[in-house]
């Protein structure tokens, strides 16, 4: 709770609502409407920042709960006409996942390599089921699987228990950039806090932490479930945004988006995932209107050039810049 | 002083190869005591299996009356047990600071624990490397911040592998001076190599031989001993633990 009263915390809070209230008076439509997905998959990136950065948990598969948050948005607003309580419940259900994946391989002793690999292999197992569910046998209410076509004509967020009040396009940009904020501030009140001291503890030395009193399994439980939770609220904005959800965002390539956003931006930061995605989406939306580059070439390139130039990720790299001039001009004290 | 500590028969093998074998071991309340013996005589083995690290083959641990056998480290560490193990385990990315913080808000709230570091920061003379991450520190320094991790939530008995392992003669020192000031007050097992080390501490020491207790008793009729001398010091020995 110390971060609270820091004003460094409340600085950059205002900062980033002003920046977020500020956009659409000097944005056009189309880049409002990409600066809304963004904000939506940052949030994923968030989720992975949080499981692998802060708490050492390598979530190759964090993509699997964005999509089950995705699916169980579409499948539910559209049943019911409403998202008031499809939103929550996109967060319930990869919650729920993430207890079942992460009890047995936490509690089972898996090492880190291994829940690397089970953790890749559940968005794949759900490409392969997802993909195969079409026809009339798949269909839940109103609503159906669609196999690889996905699900179509999901509804847009609405006010709450007002099916009537849709949230307008630039409403869907507040909320997603809102959304954003708030889970990046809630999530440096919990690092900060004795649980995030804790997780931190135990990705540097699960061991000593141990030896200590604390029980290791019940600090990479509670990451890995805060984690999937909010990959699942990004999963269901996605879902409202396109209003349709198919299966690729249970694909390989989705899955590696998410981690080249994190180690993009800088691992080991809250900051540096969002950053890394914002960048990195941008670029490649860019890209894909310069028709005499190719955006994977050109891509490529630039990851190959921020390996060498900056390894630790853009967001660490330049903290410890200003840092190490902070300390030159305070004569040796950073 | 009653006992706190107790082994009956424990037992625990590798590949058929028995590491320790059917040690029968107490430690009394307010008892200071010392493990030696030769590399791969199993001592380390036997701490391993007392702070749940290892589990035995067979046999029984009991802690203040309880069965600790198959129980983990973390439970073992909550009953006031303070675990310094061989090799130097921090939380190597966070500052010197921060793993006292660690340790201290196991049993503490943030307050009682911001007083408790500073104090530990005192005593191990590491105020002025408080923000220093710990993986920039050197071995010795590195030993103290693990004590420090250790005895900043008072534990009632104080396990240490190696302690003056890596240490230059001053911070042995240091470290000797540390633990007679907490001598009687709380129990300790302490493995160790350093036979200086051990002859200015010790009050009983218990000597391992190949996964069995060969002899326990005070350091004057351990280094006295002839098995002992055969087995581990030799002559060599026998004059250094003497001076």
């Amino acid at each position: 709770m110390r971060e609270l009263f820091r004003p460094a915390f409340w600085a950059s809070a205002i900062a980033a609502l002003v920046l977020i209230m500020g956009i659409p008076m000097v944005s056009e439509v189309y880049t409002l409407y990409n600066l809304t997905v963004f904000a939506v998959l940052a949030m994923l990136a968030l989720s992975l920042g949080l499981v692998w950065g802060i708490g050492g948990i390598l979530a190759l598969g964090q993509s699997a709960f964005f999509g089950i948050g995705a699916y169980v948005y579409a499948l539910l607003s559209v049943n019911l006409g409403d998202s008031t309580l499809a939103v929550p419940a996109a967060m319930a259900a990869p919650l729920v996942v993430a207890v079942l994946v992460g009890y047995f391989t936490f509690f089972g002793r898996i090492s880190d390599v291994y829940f690397a690999v089970i953790s890749l292999t559940i968005p794949l197992i759900l490409l392969s089921l997802i993909n195969s569910a079409s026809g009339p046998a798949y269909q839940f209410g109103k609503a159906h699987l669609g196999g690889y076509n996905g699900i179509p004509a999901v509804p847009p967020l609405n006010m709450p228990f007002d099916p009537s009040a849709v949230l307008s396009f630039e409403g869907m940009y507040y909320v997603a950039a809102m959304a954003l904020l708030a889970v990046y501030l809630i999530l440096r009140v919990l690092v900060a806090s004795r649980f995030g001291r804790v997780v931190q503890a135990v990705r540097e030395n699960e061991l000593r932490a141990e030896l200590l009193g604390y029980d290791a399994r019940y600090y990479k439980l509670g990451v890995f479930c805060i984690g999937a939770a909010i990959a699942g609220l990004a999963g269901a904005f996605y879902a409202a945004w396109g209003a349709s959800v198919g299966p690729t965002v249970f694909s390989l390539a989705f899955t590696a988006q998410a981690v080249v956003w994190v180690l993009f931006g800088g691992l080991g930061t809250l900051l540096g995932p969002i950053v890394g995605c914002f960048l990195v989406q941008g670029l490649s939306t860019w890209l894909g209107s310069v028709s005499r580059v190719s955006p994977e070439i050109a891509l490529g390139l630039l990851f190959i050039v921020a390996v060498l130039l900056v390894p630790n990720g853009i967001v660490p790299s330049i903290r410890d810049r200003i840092r190490s001039r902070l300390a030159r001009v305070h004569g040796g004290r950073p | 002083m009653s006992v706190i500590l107790q082994t009956s028969d424990l037992w625990r093998t590798f590949g058929g190869v028995a590491a320790v074998a059917g040690v029968d071991f107490e430690l009394r309340e307010g008892e200071l005591r010392c493990l030696i013996g030769a590399n791969g005589a199993g001592k380390s083995t036997f701490f391993k299996m007392l702070t749940g690290q290892l589990k035995p083959t067979s046999g029984r641990i009991t802690l203040y009356g309880k069965d600790i056998t198959r129980l983990p480290s973390f439970a073992i560490a909550r009953m006031g047990v303070g675990i310094k193990t061989q090799v130097p385990n921090l939380f190597n990315g966070l500052s010197v600071h921060e793993n006292l913080m660690v340790a201290a808000r196991f049993g503490m709230s943030a307050r009682e624990a911001a007083d408790a570091v500073d104090a530990m920061l005192e005593r191990i003379q590491m105020a002025s490397q408080a923000r220093l991450p710990v993986g920039s520190l050197a071995h010795g320094h590195r030993q103290w911040v693990e004590l420090g991790m250790i005895l900043i939530n008072d534990p009632r008995l104080v396990l240490l592998d190696e302690p003056a392992a890596g240490m230059t003669a001053g911070e042995v020192e240091r470290t000797i001076a540390l633990l007679e000031g907490m001598r009687g007050k709380r129990s300790f097992i302490i493995v160790e190599h350093d036979m200086h080390f051990i002859r200015r501490i010790a009050e009983r020491v218990t000597v391992f031989h190949r996964g069995r207790v060969l002899v326990e008793d005070t350091m004057d009729e351990v280094v006295r001993n002839t098995e002992v001398r055969d087995a581990y010091l030799g002559s060599a020995g026998t004059k250094r633990a003497a001076t």
